[in-house]
Order: structure tokens, then sequence, then C-alpha cells
């Protein structure tokens, strides 16, 4: 009896904190599909389709503004971010994990220190250097600056994850005759694989996340990228295209999500110190 | 023997081999590039805000001493910026360490539908920043808002109900609303990221010690005060770091809802740093106001560190 | 194959040496067992041998030849790890070739050494697997195939058999042995089982405490101890040690029989005994005892055939006698040995 009880309450908390989380996105997707007519009408159920739901304002999305413009910058961009990523932090990762000694295992938390140091401290220095380097109002300065925020996340995350492929197939490597480099690239590398996925996907969503930077180093809309041009540009004046916004926001969360979403137990193995204690608990 | 000295003279010792020579290659690409792109940005910022310099006229030409900084911290928006960026931070922090300590509890268990939980419950954080803003604007819109229709429908809200007269709360064109709703929005999108971390610290407390604690006949909260929340403390610590500093450090929310408005009232540090630096032009007097963020770094830092170098001497 | 010398060598960490102080020297060929209780000092000293730990002092040489500071595919040396260390993401047959690979021998070369030593161990049917899809018996086999591959001058093992089923391990031990013989490679074995180190070692060295306490053969450390760590380390059960006269006299529990009626040889102890327990060991009985004459805390071991057991009864109080031939003495402060010769006993 009791144990029904608190099964129930489990359950019920669990709901309250996924409505918490899932409704103003729910409401986001309602909002797309919805007409003028329908939602501009304050005595109208905003929960459901009063009027029939269209598509009309997702194909304005697409044909009328400069979303798309939006996606692609934000796509090349991240594309480079996570190349000029992987080279900077896979190395160092590994570095820290085996080859600087045991402050370097430990470093892991000061690393991710340096992903939290707030842009807002830096930004106008770095406008400073990108105006100087030529490349303001273009995709490079972006290109140029967001590994300040992927390298400390990624290089922590890979941290984490060396320090848990046991050391015992690099040593069997390094008798078998190879060289610390050798065995890094033939043996550490391929048991890193999925910790260098996960990488991909963080360096490519946080590149795509940042609003600071995108915002002050590009001003015209050719070069913007999504987190910054659908906030200001798709607002005319004070007319907003409610719906059509919406759209734009859920259309980059939704595989974001579900990414992150994917990696939510590698997240939380990167936070322990011990990465074999997870399997340890859990009620 | 002699084919044993062969072999073994025949191969060296190359710079791959050496432990630290190697280590240290690997690690400078990107330790140079983090000194050049933030160590050298930040120095400039102090730089900067203790110099005249303008958008207009950009290199540190002059030292002006802390004119800067006495200049700014005279301005009321300052005065807004600065305790609006303490109310929320501290506010959010009180309610993210509540919450992300309950839900870490709940997802420290297994249950059916844990993918797709963690799917929707990471969704917020996964939300870019200024596209969750977004969607808040127009969720808490002044006229159209679904919240403002719930609480209508529940008599909750319009005239001679609890809420006040009006039939709508214009939650970003007021001072206190405002702030709330920032909060709000704070909570929201860093719940994820402080649970993640309050659940690293959660599983790693050891099975036994939770079955000895129900064999000895602890109850839910006797174990939750008890047991959960003294082991949880460091890495709750962590947690109560980290997301202080992102939402100190945090201009896009109140750039795109509220924007610092009524007047100043709902203005935070970071924000009006942009807009006295960039928008406006006085680049020195932005980073004087930016540099205000460090001493909430500092802290952070040692606690950080501190904290690194405990838990993994345990 | 090669020679194995060890000079002084130590290895610190921060005030605590795990190592302090080894020298040794292992002929061509021979099959040495280090044995110790974990913390020992063994492990430490296996990594310096191979290279993957540098030592704080001392010197390393294979074949004559220093190699302190060689990395460790400089010293040609061969190692199979406890947990076997194969690849996850290679196959049987790319983990055998991999030392080969790594050296640069060329492909045609690759295959028929390969060939040579899955045969030689008997894996051919295992060859496509990965090590995930291995039972415990195939993975060392595949391990031990892939340290043969390349000729080496040295073979290091690391508690291979600790992983494996008791069962297993008996069959193992004698398999490993054999192998050694037909190789004829110089190996050192690392091990905290003495019936491993025993049953397998041409010698044997035990540590403690990061120190060689003792080396030899397997029965010159069983017979003749060094120190009363050795002489309580070996032999399940331990050695009887039991103060008197200022000094440690051990015997082992075999050795510890009940009185028989008729004349008492020369020299040999005589012990009143309280009989607490008799245990069934199979093909011998086991007695826990205390002594009568010092207040009840000395205990006893004793180890009797099952004739002699159906005689005895728990509870009763007997004599039981050492003879003097079986009797080891040991300093009390030290614990060092004394030789025979030097001690006068008195009853």
């Amino acid at each position: 009896m009791v144990l029904a009880l608190r099964r129930l309450i489990f359950y019920v908390m669990l709901a309250l904190f996924v409505v918490f989380a899932v409704f103003p996105v729910i409401w986001m997707v309602i909002t797309v599909f919805k007409r003028n007519v329908d939602l501009y009408n304050p005595n109208n159920n905003p929960f459901i389709y009063n009027l029939p739901p269209t598509l009309g304002h997702l194909e304005f999305l697409f044909t009328s503004t400069s979303y798309p413009t939006f996606l692609w910058n934000s796509a090349f961009i991240g594309v480079i971010v996570v190349i000029i990523t992987l080279l900077l932090s896979v190395p160092a990762a590994y570095s820290l994990s085996r080859l600087v000694g045991r402050w370097g295992e430990r470093s892991g938390i000061a690393i991710f220190f340096v992903y939290l140091i707030p842009p807002t401290l830096l930004f106008i220095p770095l406008y400073q250097i990108v105006s100087l380097l030529k490349v303001a109002n273009t995709v490079w300065s972006l290109i140029l600056v967001y590994p300040t925020i992927t390298v400390p996340f990624c290089t922590w995350l890979l941290l984490g994850f060396f320090k848990s492929v046991p050391r015992e197939f690099e040593e069997a490597a390094l008798i078998d005759g190879c060289s610390r480099f050798s065995a890094f690239l033939r043996v550490a590398l391929p048991l890193a694989l999925p910790g260098i996925a996960t990488c991909i996907v963080f360096a490519f969503a946080l590149s795509l996340s940042d609003y600071i930077y995108a915002a002050v180093f590009v001003s015209s809309t050719a070069s913007r990228t999504v987190s910054a041009g659908v906030p200001t540009s798709l607002i005319r004046g004070d007319i907003y295209y409610w719906q059509s916004l919406m759209a734009a926001a859920v259309i980059v969360t939704i595989p974001l999500a579900v990414a992150y979403g994917l990696l939510f137990d590698r997240l939380v193995k990167g936070f322990q110190s011990d990465p074999g204690a997870g399997e340890k608990s859990a009620a | 023997m002699k084919h044993v000295q062969s072999e073994i003279a025949h191969a060296g010792v190359s710079l791959a081999d050496r432990k630290g020579v190697l280590g240290t290659l690997m690690l400078a690409p990107a330790l140079a590039y983090i000194a050049a792109l933030v160590a050298v940005p930040f120095f400039l910022a102090i730089g900067l805000s203790v110099s005249d310099a303008t958008v207009g006229d950009p290199a540190i030409h002059h030292f002006v001493g802390l004119r800067n900084f006495v200049r700014v911290i005279h301005e009321s928006a300052f005065h807004f910026g600065l305790r609006n960026s303490m109310i929320v931070t501290f506010a959010t922090l009180i309610l993210i360490l509540v919450l992300a300590t309950a839900e870490s509890e709940l997802l420290a268990r297994d249950f059916r539908g844990k993918r797709l939980v963690q799917i929707l419950l990471i969704l917020p954080w996964a939300m870019p920043v200024s596209l969750a803003a977004v969607g808040w604007l127009w969720l808490l819109d002044s006229e159209f808002s679904p919240v403002d229709w719930l609480l209508r429908t529940a008599h909750l809200l319009g005239p001679g109900t609890l809420f006040g007269p009006a039939n709508h709360l214009y939650y970003y064109g007021r001072e206190w609303v405002g702030i709330g709703a920032i909060i709000a929005i704070n909570v929201w999108r860093l719940l994820p990221f402080a649970t993640i971390i309050v659940l690293a610290g959660r599983t790693s407390i050891p099975r036994d010690i939770f079955e000895q604690a129900e064999i000895d006949g602890a109850g839910f909260f006797r174990t939750l005060f008890h047991i959960t929340l003294p082991a949880l403390l460091p890495i709750l610590t962590v947690a109560a770091m980290f997301t202080a500093l992102l939402v100190f450090g945090d201009m896009t929310i109140a750039a795109l809802t509220t924007r610092g408005g009524p007047g100043y009232t709902t203005q935070v540090l970071p924000y009006w740093a942009y807009l006295k630096g960039i928008e406006g032009g006085a680049l020195s007097e932005g980073a004087a106001i930016a540099l205000f963020l460090f001493p909430v770094l500092l802290v952070g830092a040692i606690l950080a560190l501190r904290f690194a170098y405990r838990t993994e001497s345990a | 194959m090669a020679t194995l010398e060890l000079r002084g060598i130590k290895k610190r960490f921060g005030d605590f040496y795990a190592v302090d102080g080894v020298d040794l020297m292992i002929a061509e060929g021979e099959f040495l067992a280090i044995l110790g209780p974990s913390g020992c000092g063994k492990t430490t000293l296996m990594r310096m041998i191979a290279g993957l730990e540098p030592p704080s002092a001392g010197e390393v040489l294979i074949g004559g030849v220093p190699v302190t500071h060689l990395p460790p595919r400089a010293r040609n040396v061969s190692m199979v790890f406890q947990s076997y260390a194969l690849y996850p993401h290679m196959s049987v047959a790319e983990n055998i070739a991999f030392p080969l690979k790594a050296r640069g021998v060329p492909k045609a070369e690759r295959d028929t050494k390969v060939q040579w030593v899955v045969g030689l161990m008997g894996i051919e049917g295992l060859v496509k697997r990965k090590p995930g899809r291995l039972s415990g018996g195939e993975k060392q086999k595949v391990a031990l195939a892939r340290s043969l591959v390349r000729d080496p001058s040295l073979f290091i093992f690391d508690e291979p058999l600790s992983s494996l089923d008791a069962q297993v391990r008996a069959m193992a031990r004698g398999e490993l042995r054999q192998l050694h013989d037909r190789t004829g490679v110089t190996t050192v074995y690392v091990t905290h089982d003495q019936l491993e180190a025993l049953g397998m070692g041409d010698r044997v060295a035990i540590m403690n405490r990061g120190q060689v306490r003792q080396l030899g053969t397997p029965q010159e450390l069983y017979d003749d101890p060094a120190d009363t760590f050795v002489a309580a380390f070996l032999g399940s059960p331990p050695m009887n040690l039991i103060e008197r006269d200022n000094r440690i006299i051990g015997f082992r529990p075999e050795y510890l029989q009940p009185r028989v009626d008729g004349s008492l040889a020369q020299g040999a102890l005589v012990f009143k005994v309280r009989i607490m327990q008799l245990e069934f060991l199979g093909s011998e009985w086991l007695i826990y005892g205390v002594l009568e004459d010092g207040g009840g805390e000395n205990k006893l071991l004793a180890k009797v055939d099952q004739l002699v057991a159906s005689k005895l009864r728990s509870g009763e109080s007997r004599d039981f006698v050492v003879e003097r031939s079986y009797l080891r003495l040991f300093d009390k402060t030290t614990g060092l040995r004394i030789a025979p010769s030097a001690a006068k006993l008195t009853q």
C-alpha cells in the first residue's frame, strides 16, 4: 500500500518537472500552426485550434525571411568550429589525462571553469580584437572566437572520457612496440571514439547557441546566425510575426534537445571525478 | 646475447616517447589559443577600463585611473543593474538548488521511458538562450499570454480577483514582475544543467549506504536530510557556483525581454555593460561595468579549484 | 633470451618507498617468481623492469645492456597483463599481429609469424573474433600468443591466472610452465599466490614492504625461511611461531605430531596442548590447539593424517612433539633467522 503511494508520488513529481520543462515549448509548437485570426483573439482558448491549423507561417519563414540564410551560416560556422575544436581539444585532453602527471588528471573542473567565464566580460575587448583583425561583421569573427567556448567544454568532456579508458591498453601498446604518440593514435583514439562523437555534438550545439558574440560582432543580416538573427531580424519594428518566430526557434531546438538528451548520461559522467562511480548507485 | 644487444641498441628514445615533452606539445595548441583569446582579452578588459577608449577611438592611449569606475557607479542604471543582478542570481540559485536536488532524486532511479524523459527535461538547456528568450517573450506576452488566459479562466486574474483588476499581467513592463519573469526564465533554462551536476554527485554515493539506511529503518525524509544532502554538499557547491556564473553573466534574457525597462528598473549588469560599451560607444566604461563580474568569477574559481582538489584526493 | 639484472632499484612516491633497494640477478631462461602480499612493491618492481615506470634510483640491465631509462619498446620485453589488455577494437588476429605491425615488420613475415604462434597456442578457431567474445581461458591464450609472436628477450607475467576460475587455474599453471620450458624465454612471474610461485618458479623472490626478504628455490624458501615474514607467508596453514627463551621458535604444522609412546628423540620439543577444534581437510586433519603453559595465549596448529586424528578428541589435553631438525629459530626483535648451531634450546 505504502509502496503504491510512493510510486504515485514519484510519477506525479516526475510529471510536474516534465510539464515545467516542456510547457513553454509545447505552447511554442501550438503557436506555429495557428491562424492569425485565431491566435490574436484574446477570448479564444489558446491551446486548441479554434480554426484549422495552417502551414502558412512555416512557409513564410522559409520563403520570405532570412531564416534559411541564418541556418546556413550557423551550419557553416558550426562545422568549422567543430573541426578546430577537435584539433585543439583531443590532444589537450589526452595530454592532461596521461602525460602531465596528477595535476593534469585533476584539472577537469578547472577547465570547465574556463568555459564558464562570461562572454559578457570578454566581449568588448574581443570586439576590438576582431575589428583589428578585420573580420568583424563576417562569419569568420565567430569562427575565430567560438572555440573559446567549445574548447574548454570539450576538453573537459574528453578528459573525463580518457580517464575512464583503462591505462593498460596503452601500456600494452607501449610494450608491444609503440611510442607514446603511436599508442595514443592506434589505441587510445579508437577507444575514445564515442567521446569524440559527443564532442562533435556539443561543439556544434554550443556554437549554435551563443547570442552575445553573434549579436555584437555581426550586424549585417546576411552573415547572421540563427541565434542572433531570429530575435532581431525576424521582427520588423513592433510587429512580431509570432508564429514564424516560434517555428524558427523550435526547428532548431528539437534536434538539439534530442542530441543532448541522448547524451544525458555521458554529461553526468563528465562531472564525476571517478568515472567508474556512476555504476555504484541508484536506489 | 649479441642478438639482444643489437635489438636494444637499435631502438632509441625519440621525442614521441618522452612523456613530458609529448604532453606539453599536445597541450600547447589549446593552451596557446585560450591564452590568446581568453587571457589576453581579459587583461585588455582591465586595460580598457582604466583608459578612455571609445568605439570611435578604440586604442588604449591614456591611462585615466579609476575615473571610469567612479563615473559608472554613480549612474542609477548601475545601481539597478547591480541590485537586480544580485537578486536574480540569488533567487535563481535558491530555487534551482532545491529543484535540482529533487529532480536528481527522481532521475537517480530507473523507470520506463527514462530516455524520453531525459530528452524532455534537458530541452530547456538545449534551447539556445536567445530563442528561449523569444519563446518566453511570447509566453508572457502582454496581450496574448496563455498563462494569463489560464489565470483568467481560473478566475485568478481580472476585475475583482487575486492578481489585480487588469486582465493582463504585463510581465515585461513592470519592475518586480519583470524581475520575477527573468528569474523564472533563468530557473527554467538552467535547471537541467544543475540537475545533471547534482545527479553526478548523487550517483556517486554508493548504493550500499542507502541499503544500509533502509535496513536501519530510515524513511524517505530522514535518508534525504541525514544521508543524501550531507553527501551532496560538495557537488551542490559546484552546481551553485556554476549556475551563479551563468546567471550573473547573462545579458541575453534581459536584452530580449524587458530591455532593462521600465526605465532602468529591470536592468542587469552585463546588459548595461553592452548598452554603454557597444551601443553607447563608451568602450572603456562598458569594460569597467563588465569587470564587476570579475569578483563573482574569482570566488567561483577558488571554490572550483578547492572542490576539485578535495574530491580527487578523497 | 637474456639475463635480467636489477641493481639497487628504488621507487619513491613522495615520502613513501614502494620499492626500497632490490638487487636481483636472473639467469638466461630462468623462471623467476616474485611473490608477496598486496602492497609489497612487486607490481611496481615489475613495471620498472618493463619500462612503464622509471626507477628513482638503481639500474636495470637486460642481457647486460643498461635499459634503465629506455622506453618499453626499446627493451624487447613482452608482458601479459592481469586483465590481458587485449585491444577491444581489434580482432584476435589483429591483436596478435599488433607488436609486429608496431615494429614495421612486413606483411608476409607478419602473417607467417602469426600463423605459427596461433598454431602453437591452438587458437585457430578464434582469429576473427573480438576480445569481447572470448572466455577467460581463451583471452589468456590470445594474450600469450601476442607476447610470443615477436621473440622477446624477457617475459613478464602480471598475476595472469587471477582472473581465471579456480578449476581452470591449476590446469593453466601447468600449461604456462610447459610453454616456458618449450620456448626457454627468461620469465619474471609476479603473483600473490604462493601455490603458483612455489609450483612454477625455478627460484622465488619473496617481497615485503619494498624489499626482497629472500631469494631461493621453492624448497629453500619453504624449509629454510630467512625470517619470520617468509616463514609465516609460506605454507598453508602458515608456520607456528612461538616465543620462548627470548627467541621465536618456528615449526610447520605437519611436523607437530601427538606424542607417541616410546623414547623421545634428542633435542625434540614437547608441548602440552589443549585441543580446541579438529577440522577435516580431505586428505588430512587440521588440529587447532592452545598451549597450556603460557596462559592460553599461544595458539598452535598441527596437521595430521586420518589415523592419528581419529585418536584425538576436542577438549582434551595432549602432548605434542616436534623433532629438533624441524625447528627454526628467529631473533625476537628483528625476526631474522638464527643459525641452529648458535642456539641452545631448553625446554
